[in-house]
């Protein structure tokens, strides 16, 4: 049949496309998420084995969640008849589950919700996450998170088990539970997305691969519940803020602020489409926090030179986004903006009246201080913010600012 | 089905103390217990006499040994607890909701072994 490597790409694409529907299937039809990853991997190990000898089945994904039940089925028999009593529940289940690999989109809904239930701490939810729905190993979620791997791995083992034990319900939440049960859902995408825009710690400024995931997922999410407007929101913020990375480090790597953007770089593919989503989200008049930064973001696209910048409308975005989201960070953007149109001491008066811990909050008071010329308070202020940040292209950016106004 | 355990984390120390609502919240706290009985997932309640009312039985190579008080003193302690019999977390989680409106305290839920 077909040479080796277009089918070993072959087996790549239908995991990274397939991986999600195919464990959410499971976990449907045994009730049990053990169960059904191990009977999905188990699935594409026999994929890799079988498919460059018989040729890519017509349908891929269904020829995975069928190889994926049979597989666990037999699995099961074998230790049910040993006395195991999960093994016994999970055939139990599958038995009175239809056989249907068709899937049902709600599938990796259900899998969504369950994964971010609220019962779970955040840690787990983010693990779990890109676990199940991102088919990503322990290894990569523990690299990603500077956490050690058995740590990691301990994590979602207690997570699955309080999933199995206190039975959390594999459900998409009624109509009226939505909006809340919905919050962790997107709070878990975003951190994913965060962490990748800037790393918490570490060399280097962002780890692109965390940030597709989180754009991946929230395509996923805006395709499963395309009425929500928050998940629109979400997902313009994303696109917004990822199609500034080819512009955000110079070849070095270095940090380059907003400002200072070569704006031609951006990704105008992205831009266009994020742009169209907060129309199409705004238009809806349930304005929400991602709805109000994605608006917020789509200014700054607009702009074709920082100058350019529609400042006043950005404060106005920001005295929304303060009356739906009235956090410390909030109230920071919102100074910084207010700097821009009413000038650096305005912005500094804000700031000053706000307590927050990390770097942000003495890296922007620097950065004021700086531009009223007040060098030895802003070099106090540098000095600060690189104690408390702790991603090196961002220490070394406040680093060079520090030398500036010395 | 699953029974689960709603428990009751009331404050220690300040036992003598009556809340001035006390009537207001007894009466929350039986009209909860009421709705449980209706909408059939009642399995048990009850609320505690204080700690100090406890005493501990420990047998150590065959021989009982008794003390007064709770086993361990904490900032919290068992102040009472209902089970309920449910289909999943999410709807223990609400009897839990309701319990903690009408305690006006934290309910911590959790399930018994031996569900199916």
């Amino acid at each position: 049949m077909s040479s080796g490597v277009p089918v070993e790409q072959a087996v790549e694409q239908v995991f990274r496309e397939q991986y999600a529907r195919a464990v959410a299937v499971l976990v449907r039809v045994f009730g049990d998420v053990d169960v059904a990853e191990e009977a999905v991997a188990d699935a594409f190990a026999t994929a890799v084995q079988r498919w460059p000898e018989d040729g890519v089945p017509p349908s891929p994904a269904g020829w995975i969640i069928t190889t994926a039940r049979n597989r666990a089925i037999d699995r099961l028999r074998r230790e049910s008849s040993r006395d195991d009593r999960h093994a016994q529940a999970a055939l139990l289940h599958a038995g009175s589950e239809p056989v249907d690999t068709g899937a049902v989109p709600d599938d990796r809904l259900r899998l969504v919700f369950t994964c971010c239930h609220p019962a779970l701490a955040p840690a787990a939810q983010v693990a779990l996450t890109l676990r199940l729905l991102g088919g990503l190993t322990t290894a990569e979620i523990a690299r990603a998170f500077l956490v050690p791997e058995p740590t990691l791995a301990q994590r979602l083992v207690r997570a699955k088990a309080k999933i199995r034990d206190a039975r959390i319900p594999y459900r998409v939440p009624a109509a009226a539970d939505l909006p809340v049960r919905l919050g962790p859902v997107l709070a878990v995408v975003y951190l994913v997305f965060t962490e990748g825009h800037t790393a918490s710690a570490g060399n280097r400024l962002s780890r692109a691969d965390l940030c597709a995931e989180a754009v991946r997922l929230g395509r996923l999410l805006h395709e499963l519940l395309p009425d929500e407007p928050e998940v629109t929101g979400l997902l313009a913020l994303m696109l917004l803020t990822e199609s500034r990375r080819p512009a955000r480090t110079t070849p070095d790597g270095d940090l380059v602020l907003l400002a200072d953007h070569d704006r031609s770089r951006w990704d105008a593919e992205l831009v266009a489409e994020g742009q169209e989503l907060v129309r199409a989200c705004l238009r809806r008049g349930e304005p929400g926090p991602y709805q109000v930064q994605a608006a917020i973001a789509a200014v700054h696209s607009d702009a074709r030179t920082a100058a350019g910048t529609d400042w006043t409308e950005i404060v106005q975005l920001y005295d929304l986004l303060m009356g739906l989201s009235p956090t410390p960070v909030v109230a920071l953007h919102r100074a910084v903006a207010v700097a821009e149109v009413q000038g650096p001491a305005a912005g500094l008066a804000l700031v000053d009246q706000l307590t927050l811990p990390g770097h942000l909050v003495h890296a922007v008071r620097a950065d004021l201080l700086r531009r009223l010329d007040r060098r030895a308070e802003a070099a106090e202020a540098y000095a600060a913010a690189i104690d408390r940040a702790g991603n090196a292209q961002e220490r070394s950016f406040l680093q060079r600012r520090l030398g500036e106004v010395r | 089905m699953t029974q689960y355990l709603l428990s009751v984390v009331q404050p220690s120390g300040d036992g003598d103390v009556l809340p001035p609502d006390l009537d207001q919240i007894m009466a929350d706290v039986g009209e909860v217990d009421r709705q449980m009985h209706e909408a059939g997932v009642w399995v048990f309640a009850g609320g505690l006499h204080s700690p100090r009312t406890a005493t501990v039985i420990r047998v150590t190579d065959g021989e009982v040994l008794t003390s007064d008080g709770p086993y361990a003193e904490g900032k919290e302690h068992l102040g009472g607890f209902s089970v309920v019999e449910v289909p999943d977390l999410d709807a223990a989680m609400e009897w839990g909701t309701k319990l903690s409106r009408a305690t006006r305290l934290p309910i911590e839920v959790r399930p018994f072994q031996g569900g199916e």
